[in-house]
């Protein structure tokens, strides 16, 4: 594994007695979103499962966000029966927030089996939400049985290729990437040529002081690649970005916080709306998570886990913000 | 080095004693086939994240189905082109009858590292 020197620990807040001078990993699984603050050209996210400990004046940045992720609309098995409520319940936490995000973004399993139905839905619940705009990316969910065709239908307007694009917001450069669709036997997420030669298009004209925040379903940096959980060419997409100061990167499809900090690119992974799964190689498979009905929707079930793979140190998320 | 020798001797021979069981076992197995070319049939079933059994060998004509026993969403996609599923949510099934002697490698699109193949006799 590359770059091991510079990984680092930013915080530890939570006072749990773990050692955080070895190789950690701290994940939670609390069916909320995570606030996203910009402060000073610095992206910094917030689990909203500890919205009630938050700290507003140090919070206070530039332009905020929300990120939910994996709603997984249309499943219905034992470990959570009802996705909708939990969609619901985190729009509601969303709403409740003191200050409003400027928008919302979706890092894909929008939907569970790519039913116009279950797309239906989910557009229905964040059409409640106060921030109005929703900005997604598909989840290997969505684009099931017809390569997205469906999804860029319904989302992809003014998106290029299989559905990626860049925005802007108060100088901040947003770009969304899909890596779930014409995946390869044995492999894992890909981005594909077409769409890295767009990105370096994409951030070549751009100053090297532009913050740029990443958003795609599965993660770009190898989380846990037996399980599916990395992006075959996320090396090369990277490689465009090492001239920018601040690179943050967010993703969803493993149903549980972790974040990863390497040279000047910060790596989130967003918690599901709907289930959790296990954490990296802790389980026969990644399948669904079953939890106690009172834990699943009590919105605080969090656990730090010291987690040792190889050199890796992993950081911390969902600090405590007292 | 003799007892090397020796070793290798001793090898050779129980190399060519396996092989006659295996030809033997080939000559029933060409008799199973025939007796079971009415309607042969064979299971693949999922069970977290993973095609059991992995390979499977078939003769000719053979239906296989696949059930996934997942809480997740399966495929079952051949890598050359030669069949592919729909969605399969849990119990759901899917079934390809297999014509052509081959082997098939295949994957689940949803989940790559998902892999299984059919070899057909």
């Amino acid at each position: 594994m590359p770059q091991n020197k510079k990984d680092e620990i930013l915080h530890d807040h939570n006072h749990d007695g773990i050692d955080r001078r070895g190789f950690l990993k701290c994940m939670a699984w609390a069916g909320t979103g995570a606030l996203c603050v910009m402060q000073g050209g610095v992206l910094k996210s917030y689990s909203m499962s500890r919205a009630n400990e938050w700290n507003a004046a140090k919070m206070a940045g530039e332009l905020s966000f929300a990120q939910i992720s994996d709603s997984h609309m249309g499943f219905n098995k034992a470990a959570n029966p009802d996705v909708a409520a939990t969609l619901k319940a985190a729009v509601d936490k969303i709403n409740a927030l003191a200050v409003q995000p400027e928008f919302l973004l979706h890092t894909g399993d929008i939907s569970h089996l790519a039913r116009p139905e279950e797309f239906d839905t989910v557009d229905q619940i964040l059409r409640g939400a106060v921030a109005k705009d929703v900005f997604f990316v598909p989840g290997e969910h969505d684009v099931i049985g017809d390569e997205g065709k469906q999804y860029r239908e319904r989302y992809g307007k003014g998106t290029a290729g299989e559905g990626w694009y860049s925005f802007e917001k108060k100088g901040v450069h947003f770009i969304g990437l899909v890596n779930v669709v014409n995946l390869k036997a044995g492999g894992l997420g890909n981005l594909g040529s077409e769409q890295l030669e767009w990105l370096e298009a994409d951030v070549k004209h751009l100053k090297a002081s532009t913050p740029i925040v990443v958003f795609a379903h599965i993660p770009l940096w190898s989380v846990y690649p037996e399980w599916g959980w990395g992006t075959d060419d996320s090396a090369q997409a990277l490689s465009y970005l090492k001239k920018f100061g601040s690179v943050s990167v967010l993703n969803g499809h493993i149903h549980q916080i972790m974040q990863k900090v390497e040279g000047n690119v910060t790596f989130h992974t967003a918690a599901s709306t709907a289930f959790p799964q296990p954490q990296p190689g802790k389980a026969d498979s990644p399948g669904p998570m079953k939890v106690p009905a009172e834990q699943l929707r009590s919105l605080l079930g969090i656990t730090d886990v010291n987690f040792v793979r190889g050199q890796h140190a992993l950081a911390i998320v969902d600090s405590q913000l007292g | 080095m003799r007892g090397k020798f020796a070793r290798i001797g001793l090898a050779s021979v129980v190399i060519a004693l396996l092989a006659m069981f295996a030809g033997a076992g080939r000559v029933g197995g060409a008799a199973g086939v025939a007796q079971e070319k009415v309607a042969a049939t064979a299971e693949v079933k999922i069970d977290n994240f993973s095609f059991g059994p992995t390979a499977l060998t078939v003769p000719v004509g053979t239906t296989v189905t696949w059930t996934n026993r997942d809480d997740i969403p399966h495929t079952v996609v051949s890598t050359d082109g030669a069949f592919k599923s729909k969605a399969l949510d849990t119990d759901d099934k899917f079934s390809f009858v297999f014509t052509k002697a081959g082997t098939y490698p295949y994957f689940c699109s949803i989940h790559p590292k998902m892999t299984g193949q059919i070899v057909v006799q």
